[in-house]
């Protein structure tokens, strides 16, 4: 190992390999590393053996889960909103190719111990028990203020001003019952607590325009997943990057990052070869996260916790009308939390686990010191639990840009349902490595021949 | 009218095989003495008519030099139709990685995957080491189909993808991926991303709630 790259990064989760593919597409060397023998880091899907070898000490899956190759199991639950952020990189750098989508069948809300879909069609809307007649009549008013608004006729604003107003006097002037509050705010801009209601409407207004327009995609619900799990999401931008002259080497243990005397990055340590490089990039795992500081220099912090439960069910989740996927969010409010719950499932038709399983994720936001009782009703919601496995995860973030030492952190998969956040933190570290210079998305040479 | 269908094909092997060259060969008809080790590769296709106007189309996927520290993806060869493993007949040892890659491609492939093992460098027969024999006799052991091939004279090469066109079940709708491309009959059940970016951008304003 003795060449020397422009950058080394450190573990394959979908951020770094994002970031690592458009490095490699935009000229830089690369060298990827991984100390995992699987593809993914935390964003990983992992087949029974591994799944087995991480959450039950290496015991061996049982018979009736069927073959271990059927599985893909995320241990992060995301789904890709159709038109947003993750989507637009995908189909700039042309890694669509190497990967299939699927719809999520439906989008589901919690209210009142009970749980309704999110209308997809008018008569839907028309039929939804979400909301009474009159209610309904104020909601079409409120949604037809957003989709006329157009910031340059001030005929369409109605006297609101989206920039200083808030989504609570929004929410206010068209007479929105607390029930619809939480079912616009929770269930379609996807928020995880109710602190937005306290700023401008303007990130509100565009999320449920996001919303509503990803839905109107394709139809059933606003999300799409790759077929094979999450676990390809990764997988296909380390291809773009190996294509682009990326080189791989997983299953290496990485012992030390390497620095001069000032703090500046000079290379990674693996055993006793030490690989040089300019800049290194690399999970928050890499550095420091999750161990004891011994004198060091502390990389990551902790700002919080998710838990997530990995369901196995025999059945779909009562109450979805049999859909093979689904996301159901509970409201914060209607459990009496600070954060929302979140429930995804999936199942054989994305080619994830064996026929007639299916798999569920409930996550949270951890608010106590028992955070397996926080996420009991979304597991009341699943009926029996085949299989479960717990796991309580920090969140870690990066103590400073890296710009001075040229080490580059990226942070961990938060606990909201989609990939929005990792695509801001793709733009964010982007932008500490060039110095400032925002990503922009250039359309990759097209090579089909033949 | 004739029927058109769309594979999936892998390549693996060791390093140095002949990998791209076959390709280059089977795709361009040229061959390229001092061809670098594979980085930057295309993104190739090739179409076989068969004699009953049956077309078939590899989509062909070369490795861009993952394998070369053991961290090949598993998407790589995940919903491959068929795999054509590559060793050279000069070099033993590139005949125990391509049983390595056919175990791997047993355990973790589409059971219905059509495996052909090729012995490439046939014109340098002078220096083999791996006889016709004890490949063949492997071959027909692990139930794969097996070929001799010469990328630098093209001897063999049509050959071993045309066997692999007819073998392909060609009745069956083919599995997952392969199935959902364009051009292959039962149509896509997926979604378009690429469609849908350019043309779905108009519709936020029509919501179909
Ligand atoms: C629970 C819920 C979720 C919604 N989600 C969205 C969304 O995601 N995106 C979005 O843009 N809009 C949403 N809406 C509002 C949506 O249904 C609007 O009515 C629609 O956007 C107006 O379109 P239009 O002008 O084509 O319909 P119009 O031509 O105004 O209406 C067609 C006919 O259907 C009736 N109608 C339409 N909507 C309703 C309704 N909701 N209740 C009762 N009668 C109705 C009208 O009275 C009218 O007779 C939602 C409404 C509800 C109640
Ligand atoms: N004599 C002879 N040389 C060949 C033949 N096929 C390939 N070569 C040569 O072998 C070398 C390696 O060929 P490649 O096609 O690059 O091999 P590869 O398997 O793609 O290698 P990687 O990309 O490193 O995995 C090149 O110098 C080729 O010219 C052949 O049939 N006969
Ligand atoms: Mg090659």
């Amino acid at each position: 190992m003795d060449e020397e790259y422009d950058v080394i990064v450190l573990g394959t989760g979908l951020t770094e390999c994002i970031l690592s593919g458009l490095l490699s597409v935009e000229g830089k060397k690369v060298l990827h590393m991984d100390r995992n023998d699987y593809y993914g880091g935390d964003s990983a899907s992992l087949n029974l053996t591994q799944l087995y070898r991480k959450f039950r000490d290496g015991a061996s899956p049982p018979q009736d889960l069927g073959r271990d190759r059927d599985y893909a199991v995320d241990l992060i639950p995301k789904f890709i909103i159709a038109s947003g952020e993750l989507t637009r990189i995908l189909v700039h750098t042309d890694v669509t190719r190497y990967l299939e989508f699927k719809q999520i069948a439906g989008s589901f809300v919690y209210r009142d111990g009970k749980i309704s879909k999110v209308p997809s069609t008018e008569m839907e809307a028309v039929k939804s028990p979400l909301m009474g007649l009159f209610e309904k009549r104020r909601a079409k008013k409120f949604f037809e203020f957003l989709q006329t608004w157009k910031d340059e006729d001030p005929a369409t604003h109605q006297g609101i001003d989206l920039d200083k107003d808030t989504m609570s006097t929004v929410y206010e002037k068209f007479g929105l019952e607390p029930g619809t509050q939480d079912f616009i705010g929770h269930a379609m801009a996807l928020y995880l607590d109710d602190d937005y209601k306290k700023k401008p409407a303007r990130p509100t207004y565009e999320r449920i325009v996001l919303y509503t327009s990803s839905m109107a995609r394709y139809g059933k619900s606003p999300y799409i997943y790759p077929l094979y799990g999450l676990g390809e999401l990764p997988q296909a931008f380390a291809r773009l990057s190996a294509i682009y002259g990326g080189t791989y080497m997983l299953d290496k243990p990485i012992d030390e990052i390497v620095t001069d005397a000032d703090g500046k990055f000079v290379g990674v340590r693996s055993g006793n070869e030490t690989v040089k490089a300019k800049q290194v990039v690399g999970d928050p795992s890499y550095f420091g996260a999750g161990k004891a500081q011994e004198g060091g220099k502390v990389r990551v912090i902790e700002e919080g916790k998710v838990v997530r439960a990995i369901c196995f069910l025999k059945h779909p989740i009562p109450g979805t009308d049999d859909a093979d996927s689904a996301q159901i969010i509970i409201p914060q409010n209607q459990v009496g939390r600070r954060n929302d719950i979140y429930v995804a499932l999936v199942s054989s038709t994305h080619n994830v686990c064996a026929k007639d399983v299916y798999v569920a994720i409930v996550s949270t936001v951890v608010e106590t010191d028992r955070p397996e009782q926080e996420i009991q009703p979304g597991l009341a919601l699943l009926g029996p639990i085949h299989e479960k496995f717990v796991s309580v995860s920090s969140l870690y973030t990066p103590t400073s840009t890296g710009e001075t030492d040229n080490i580059f952190i990226t942070r961990s998969y938060d606990a909201t349902s989609h990939f929005e956040t990792v695509v801001d933190d793709v733009h964010d570290v982007w932008k500490r490595i060039f110095g400032g210079k925002e990503l922009v998305l250039k359309k990759r040479d097209v090579q089909v021949e033949a | 009218m004739s029927k058109q269908f769309q594979f999936k094909l892998v390549l693996l092997g060791e390093s140095a095989v002949g990998k791209s060259s076959l390709v280059l060969r089977f795709v361009k008809d040229q061959f390229d003495d001092y061809r670098e080790s594979t980085i930057g590769a295309a993104f190739l296709t090739q179409t076989v008519t068969l004699e009953d106007q049956t077309t078939v189309k590899f989509e062909i996927w070369d490795t861009a030099g993952q394998e070369r520290y053991k961290s090949l993806a598993p998407m790589y060869y995940r919903n491959a139709n068929c795999a054509v493993v590559v060793y050279d007949i000069t070099q033993s040892t590139s005949l125990e990685k391509a049983k390595s890659w056919i175990r791997e491609l047993q355990r973790q492939a589409d059971p219905n995957i059509v495996i052909a093992l090729c012995g490439n460098k046939l014109d340098l027969s002078a220096r083999r080491q791996v006889s016709q024999e004890e490949a063949k006799k492997y071959a027909e052991e692990e139930g794969l189909m097996w070929g001799e091939t010469s990328a630098k004279t093209g001897e063999g090469v049509s050959d071993i993808f045309t066997s692999i066109a007819k073998k392909l079940p060609l009745t069956a709708p083919p599995s997952a991926r392969g199935g959902t491309r364009p051009g292959v009959p039962g149509g896509r059940t997926g979604v378009d991303l690429n469609k849908q970016a350019n043309a779905g951008q108009g519709q936020g304003d029509q919501c179909n709630c």
